[in-house]
């Protein structure tokens, strides 16, 4: 909806590349994961193609090679230059799945990198950022340098949940009566981070019922193969009718195991990484908000201090002190760096405002689209089901009445 | 042996007739059952009663109590009808198939799975259909209740055990009565066991429930006086549903004999081995009772010398002694036991995954719901903070996932209960297979029996042969060898007379053990086909109802459907 506000709307990879050429469009692809490197050491890089008609960018196409650091000093920079908007999460980076590589992992971790890479580049302001260009059209080796130069910007985790414990400890001070606060206190905002940390909690308890779905899926799939041969080889005793019978039965059985196992991945891909996403998603807010925080902090104690080199000021002018121009000059520099905080912080607010009707919007359509796909999914599952099993049963009753 | 043709004639044609007899009754056992529900009713009426009595209830009621309102709405239905209602409608003849949960109190006779045991006389392979008479023989296990063991008090207080109500209901004309009601306790049970073991060597008698090795402390404890009762109830319905056992003297004088139970107890090792010291004389010079014990297998009797004796000889076998005279040549009989070890290995295997594809289905269930409650709080969740459109949309969306997660979580449910009771018909087998190891032992034992006396014979022989020969070398006769050698024939004497008694009984357990392995086979065959028919009609019909409940989803979210077509 925003988008459209903007004076340059540029189309993402959504829409077919084919568009008129008048119409600007910046469309983006990770694809083609190859493993590289042995042991402790290995990695897996992408292609990324880009593909544009936008003037910033070197030509219509381009394609360069990436890997998940690469991903990530792109996060890292955007959550440093663009304060106040929802930076689109990456996958984890997982240390043990690492070793195992599986192709379903590698997979997941793809679509994961080309959903993030396709946000930021449909995003009004996001797309606009030079730290993208770099990221989509840089050679390897310039894209190696700026990587090693930025290690430790990125607040781990850790420092995250330490800055929101010295948030609310000021709350609580507050409450003590031991500080003033520094705490945003309108209650828009409040219910709006009260809401942020309890969708975490709730999303969190969806996810990992998802993630037992899909265990499940797999459990019942090996079972249904272990029972089909079982009574393969007890049709294999007995004599007929029962023992063809049995092994129909039996290979029925395994037949629907197989099934399962693809229902299985799919629910993992379309309806569980989705959940996983949405949790991520998340807790980037809630990285956000740490920020507008901070921001709200500086921007207070700014303005306090401002103040106080104010009066100083002023009780300096009215003794007529010689240190009247030093005070002056430090006044004046005191209240630019608190106009320029006010500003940030500012502008962290606006931002955030648009920011949370297009996450509201967006998570309801990728959502619905989840929802939907998993609905699909197991109604082709259970009819196929039905399916097999209905399939046995002219045998079945020709036998019992032989 | 000559004589005994007529006599294996005759028996053979009673078991026969006694198969005839069963096969009538379960259809009419249905009939006349004392149904909870009136849909049993209603599908003895119906023309084709091959099916499950099992009937289809919506998640949304509660499944003990199957609504007929249901049964109608898709008796009416003609075929073909939509998917949406009872849909498995083809092939044709399962039109009026109908699921429900099963009823615990079975009201079909002698096995806990009712409906297949039902099904399986009148489907079963060219056992004659319609009813004849109208045999109805039900036994229920009831009200287990604590008593005092009322020995003289030396001790205060004595032991308590529990007694069960056992009540039949039939109209069997060996019982002279319609209904009738004892309580026994345990140890009755086990008596009953072991008279019938003695009774009907080479049968394949239902195994009892196990003793309680820790019986007086587990004893109180309410779990397990309920499993104990469930499980006598099972096993004496087997007993009634054998066509021979269920007319022997031993069940209706359990069944019904008020008071104590007038069988002889087991009695224990020490007394058998006084009595077997006192028997040694006896079984030297008299004749009808050594011969009728001789029926008895050794061990387990209380005849320790004899016991003795076939041990030496199973030992002389084993070590190449001397070939006995009757050996074990039936190869058609060693090739069946092979394959009934083979079974029942089978069995075994079979079961063990049908558990664990019960606990697979049982978690999906769980999971599912659990799944559906998440994102029921996530939809409360939503609905309460929303701010903006998009988040009621949302909420919306998720409650129609979240219900109809809930809804398939409780088809998964029902679905496994089902499955657990087709399934079970493996873990019965189990049980039964037992039997027939027991039935190939006794006729092992008996075997031995009549090789043991065959060599004694020999032996015996032997030793008068000596003996005549050295007397003949005294002149005039020698009074004492002579008067060995008149006691030594009549031994032998004796000893032939039992032998011959070993040798029908052997030959009569051969054949109980010829008719129990046809009836089984037949009766396993059948079992096991409408096993497989119930378990899979189930999977079909809860399937289908899961389907649809996802179809409704992705309906109403088809707004988001992004696929490319």
């Amino acid at each position: 909806m925003e988008s459209t506000e903007q004076t340059r709307s540029i189309s993402g990879s959504m829409q077919s590349p084919r568009s008129p050429s008048s119409l600007p469009y910046l469309s983006v692809s990770v694809t083609d994961p190859v493993k590289l490197g042995n042991g402790v050491q290995a990695y897996i890089s992408y292609r990324v193609i880009t593909k544009t008609n936008l003037p910033e960018y070197q030509g219509p196409e381009k394609i360069v090679i990436r890997r998940y650091s690469d991903f990530v000093w792109l996060r890292d920079r955007l959550f440093e230059k663009y304060k106040g908007i929802f930076i689109p999460p990456l996958p984890e980076k997982s240390a043990v799945e690492k070793f195992r590589f599986s192709a379903e992992f590698i997979e997941m971790r793809r679509a994961a990198l080309d959903i993030f890479v396709n946000r930021i580049a449909l995003h009004p302001e996001l797309q606009q950022s030079e730290d993208l260009r770099t990221f989509l059209q840089a050679d390897e080796e310039t894209m190696d340098r700026f990587r090693f130069q930025e290690t430790g910007i990125f607040k781990k985790p850790a420092d995250l949940m330490q800055m929101f414990r010295d948030v609310q400890s000021k709350v609580s001070d507050a409450v003590l009566g031991k500080e003033k606060p520094v705490e945003e206190t309108t209650a828009a905002y409040e219910k709006l981070k009260h809401y942020i940390f309890e969708l975490e909690n709730h999303l969190a308890e969806a996810q990992k019922h998802a993630y037992r779905l899909v265990k499940r899926h797999r459990e019942l799939g090996q079972s249904l193969l272990d029972f089909g041969k079982a009574v393969k080889l007890f049709g294999a005793c007995e004599g007929e009718p029962t023992g063809k019978a049995f092994s129909d039965l039996g290979t029925k059985s395994e037949l629907l195991s197989i099934k399962l196992q693809k229902e299985a991945q799919q629910v993992l891909m379309n309806f569980e990484e989705p959940l996983k996403d949405y949790v991520r998603y998340v807790q980037s807010i809630k990285a956000t908000i740490a920020e507008r925080g901070t921001a709200f902090k500086q921007h207070c104690e700014l303005a306090e201090t401002t103040k106080l080199k104010e009066i100083n000021l002023d009780k300096l002018m009215l003794t007529r002190s010689d240190k009247v121009g030093e005070a002056e000059i430090e006044y004046r520099e005191i209240k630019a760096e608190s106009e320029e905080a006010t500003r940030r912080f500012e502008r962290i607010v606006t931002r955030m405002e648009e920011e949370i009707v297009r996450f509201q919007e967006q998570k309801t359509e990728e959502m619905g689209v989840a929802f939907h796909q998993f609905a699909k999914g197991q109604a082709r599952l259970a009819n196929s089901i039905a399916d097999a099993w209905r399939s046995l049963l002219p045998k079945l009753e020709a036998s019992s009445t032989v | 042996m000559m004589g005994s043709e007529n006599d294996q004639e005759e028996s053979k044609e009673k078991m026969e007739s006694l198969f005839l007899r069963e096969e009538s009754d379960p259809l009419t056992r249905s009939d006349k059952s004392n149904s909870n529900s009136t849909y049993r009713s209603a599908m003895s009426t119906l023309s084709d009663s091959r099916h499950p009595s099992i009937v289809v209830t919506p998640a949304d009621s509660d499944p003990l109590f199957a609504p007929p309102s249901y049964f109608n709405e898709s008796r009416s239905k003609p075929n073909g009808g939509n998917r949406d209602s009872s849909s498995y409608l083809e092939p044709p003849s399962y039109a009026d198939v109908i699921f429900s949960p099963f009823d615990d109190n079975s009201e079909i006779n002698g096995s806990d799975d009712g409906g297949s045991r039902h099904i399986q006389s009148s489907d079963s392979l060219s056992r004659s259909p319609s009813s004849l008479s109208s045999d109805y023989f039900k036994i229920t296990v009831s009200s287990p209740q604590k008593e005092q063991e009322s020995t003289n008090s030396m001790i205060p207080g004595g032991t308590t055990y529990v007694t069960y109500q056992i009540t039949t209901r039939t109209n069997l004309s060996e019982y002279g009565g319609s209904e009738f009601s004892v309580r026994r306790r345990f140890r009755d049970v086990v008596t009953l066991a072991d008279r019938l073991a003695e009774s009907y060597r080479g049968f394949c008698i239902p195994p009892r429930p196990d003793k309680s090795v820790v019986e007086s402390q587990v004893m109180q404890k309410q779990e397990f006086v309920e499993q104990r009762r469930v499980a006598l109830e099972k096993y004496l319905r087997r007993l009634a549903s054998h066509p021979v056992i269920r007319n022997s003297d031993e069940l209706k004088v359990f069944l019904q004999a008020q008071g104590k139970l007038p069988l002889a107890t087991s009695t224990d090792v020490a007394s058998r081995m006084l009595d077997g010291a006192v028997k040694l004389p006896k079984q030297l010079f008299s004749e009808a009772s050594s011969s009728v014990e001789v029926v008895q297998p050794a061990r387990g009797g209380r005849d320790f010398l004899r016991l003795f004796k076939e041990l030496r000889q199973s030992v002389s076998n084993d070590w190449g002694g001397p070939k006995p005279a009757v050996v074990e040549e039936d190869k058609e009989f060693l090739e069946k036991k092979e394959k009934m070890y083979d079974l029942e290995q089978q069995i075994i295997n079979a079961s063990q995954q049908a558990e664990s594809l019960v606990k697979a289905q049982q978690d999906m269930g769980e999971t599912m719901g659990e799944l559906g409650l998440a994102f029921i709080k996530l939809t409360k969740f939503e609905n309460e903070e929303a701010v903006f459109n998009s988040q009621r949309a949302r909420a919306n969306d998720m409650k129609n996932l979240a219900t109809s997660a809930v809804k398939a979580s409780r088809f998964y449910r029902e679905l496994n209960s089902q499955t657990v009771k087709h399934l079970d018909t493996l873990h019965d087998y189990l049980g039964l297979m037992m039997a027939v190891q027991g039935a190939f032992a006794d006729r092992s034992s008996a075997l031995l029996t009549v090789q043991t006396l065959l060599s004694e014979i020999s032996s015996l022989e032997g030793r008068a042969e000596k003996l005549e020969a050295a007397s003949l070398k005294v002149f005039g006769g020698d009074k004492s060898r002579i008067k060995k050698i008149e006691e030594l024939k009549e031994t032998i004497k004796v000893t032939e007379d039992s032998k011959n008694v070993a040798i029908r009984e052997y030959e009569q357990i051969k054949e109980n053990n010829w008719c129990e392995v046809e009836r089984l086979d037949r009766e396993r065959r059948a079992d096991f086909l409408n096993m497989m028919k119930g378990f899979v009609v189930n999977q079909v019909g809860y399937a289908e109802k899961i389907a649809n409940v996802w179809t409704k989803v992705a309906e109403d979210t088809s707004q988001y459907n992004r696929e490319s077509s």
